[in-house]
């Protein structure tokens, strides 16, 4: 069993998660000013890390494709995108639903905000254009090629947006968090980077098993 | 040396080639002048917020054309194989990029001067910073949408679903720059009393150079495989 390791992962993460929710709805004080609003971000701030370390690691496994074009690559293209276009969905509903009782919409045009929604909309339309190339070897290429130009994007549009306007947050550090605070958001941190190692590695084994049989199909046909 | 002599060779070949179809081109400008009439529509016929929202309208009338004009430019390559012949002669594919990429800046800086008159008789709007200015600005724009999109479109036209993925595409990625290239129509169309045009300029331009450099490095990759 060479998949035992991500499933350990995995109920590893889980059962993380379950403890940090715990200690963050339950141990950690309601915030002075947003009360238990406030809570979300337990779930929030450690999806947001997960979106973006997964993102970025599809950046570099869009490199190593081009570099070195093994399918590998390509099945781990494929597994991060999609997970981590997944996160950022995740990302925006809860910020919204975070937005709605704190700043009293839905949405914002906050830098943050855009830039996530940019974000997610730029991979998505890469896995849009996975499924519309049939050709395998053209299909890596040009996902990679596509995943490091959105890439790039992302800062460029965090700073223009930031001049455009601004209403976000200020990044909270330690110092300025309560300890059970502090706790329940480094439980959820390591809680999430789990789930999405686990996701990760499960969808790369479909997509591998996937790609060997579209490989197997064309040398038979 | 080299580069550049083969690429303006693709360029002539481009140019050469949207002349001849002018037809096709004049459609193009026959889009963005509806979408802009359009654009009335959805705001009602209150003067003083069109003029307020026309920088914003000419981007998205932009924007909207050059989904057409992109596509097009390689759908004439994929008749014919005429892409696999433009690859089998002894060129660099970054000549072939900087080449198209030129020629649909042309066509789209060209649509954005036929549009200004437009913009003006349709909205209202005065220039007091002065046309060559606002010229400027709709090419330095022009070449930050032209830069993804002509690498986008290198894609989206030799896949299935060619017409919904390059806007698809294109869209989300170019935000920074339809962004500063508004705000930088804005000022120019209303004044610029706190010096602002410098910095969405700057902004715009490092967009370019960025996109420039990094799409021309990437094409070769895109249409060799």
């Amino acid at each position: 069993m060479k998949d035992r390791w991500e499933h350990l992962v995995g109920l590893l993460g889980l059962a993380l998660f379950g403890f940090g929710t715990w200690h963050g709805l339950v141990v950690a004080p309601p915030d002075i000013y947003m009360g238990d609003v406030q809570r979300i971000m337990y779930v929030h701030v450690p999806t947001a890390w997960a979106a973006l370390l997964t993102l970025t690691f599809a950046f570099f496994v869009a490199i190593g494709w081009l570099v070195r074009g093994t399918w590998r690559w390509d099945a781990l293209q494929e597994a991060s995108i999609e997970v981590g276009v997944v996160l950022g969905a995740l990302l925006i509903a809860q910020g919204s639903i975070w937005a709605r009782p704190t700043w009293g919409v839905w949405w914002d045009w906050d830098p943050r905000l855009t830039t996530s929604a940019v974000l997610v909309l730029a991979f998505a339309g890469i896995l849009a254009l996975r499924s519309f190339v049939d050709d395998p070897r053209r299909r890596a290429t040009w996902t990679a090629v596509a995943a490091i130009v959105a890439y790039v994007d992302v800062p460029i549009v965090y700073f223009s947006v930031r001049w455009w306007r601004s209403l976000h947050q200020v990044q909270s550090s330690p110092d300025t968090v309560d300890k059970p605070m502090v706790l329940a958001l480094r439980i959820n941190a390591f809680a999430l980077l789990f789930l999405a190692t686990w996701l990760v590695a499960r969808r790369y084994r479909l997509a591998r098993a996937r790609n060997r049989a579209e490989l197997a199909d064309m040398e038979a046909a | 040396m080299e580069l550049l002599y083969q690429c303006l060779i693709v360029l002539r070949k481009d140019l050469l080639q949207q002349w001849r179809a002018r037809a096709r081109l004049a459609a193009v400008v026959a889009f963005g002048l509806t979408t802009l009439l359009l654009f009335s529509f959805a705001n009602g016929p209150d003067t003083t917020m069109l003029r307020l929202n026309a920088a914003g309208y000419l981007w998205l009338a932009l924007l909207l054309s050059s989904t057409l004009s992109l596509g097009e430019s390689f759908r004439v390559e994929t008749q014919n194989g005429a892409l696999e012949g433009l690859l089998l002669l002894p060129t660099d594919p970054r000549a072939i990029y900087y080449g198209k990429a030129l020629g649909n800046l042309v066509v789209l800086t060209g649509l954005g001067l036929a549009l200004i008159p437009v913009m003006v008789a349709l909205y209202d709007v005065a220039i007091p910073m002065g046309v060559p200015r606002l010229a400027g600005v709709i090419a330095l724009g022009s070449a930050g949408l032209v830069a993804p999109g002509t690498l986008y479109a290198a894609l989206s036209t030799r896949a299935r679903g060619s017409d919904v993925l390059l806007p698809l595409l294109l869209f989300p990625l170019v935000v920074p720059a339809l962004l500063s290239s508004v705000k930088a129509t804005a000022l120019i169309l209303t004044g610029d009393p706190m010096n602002q045009l410098a910095s969405w300029l700057g902004l715009l331009t490092a967009f370019n150079l960025i996109y420039w450099s990094l799409c021309g490095l990437l094409f070769g990759r895109v249409v060799e495989d």
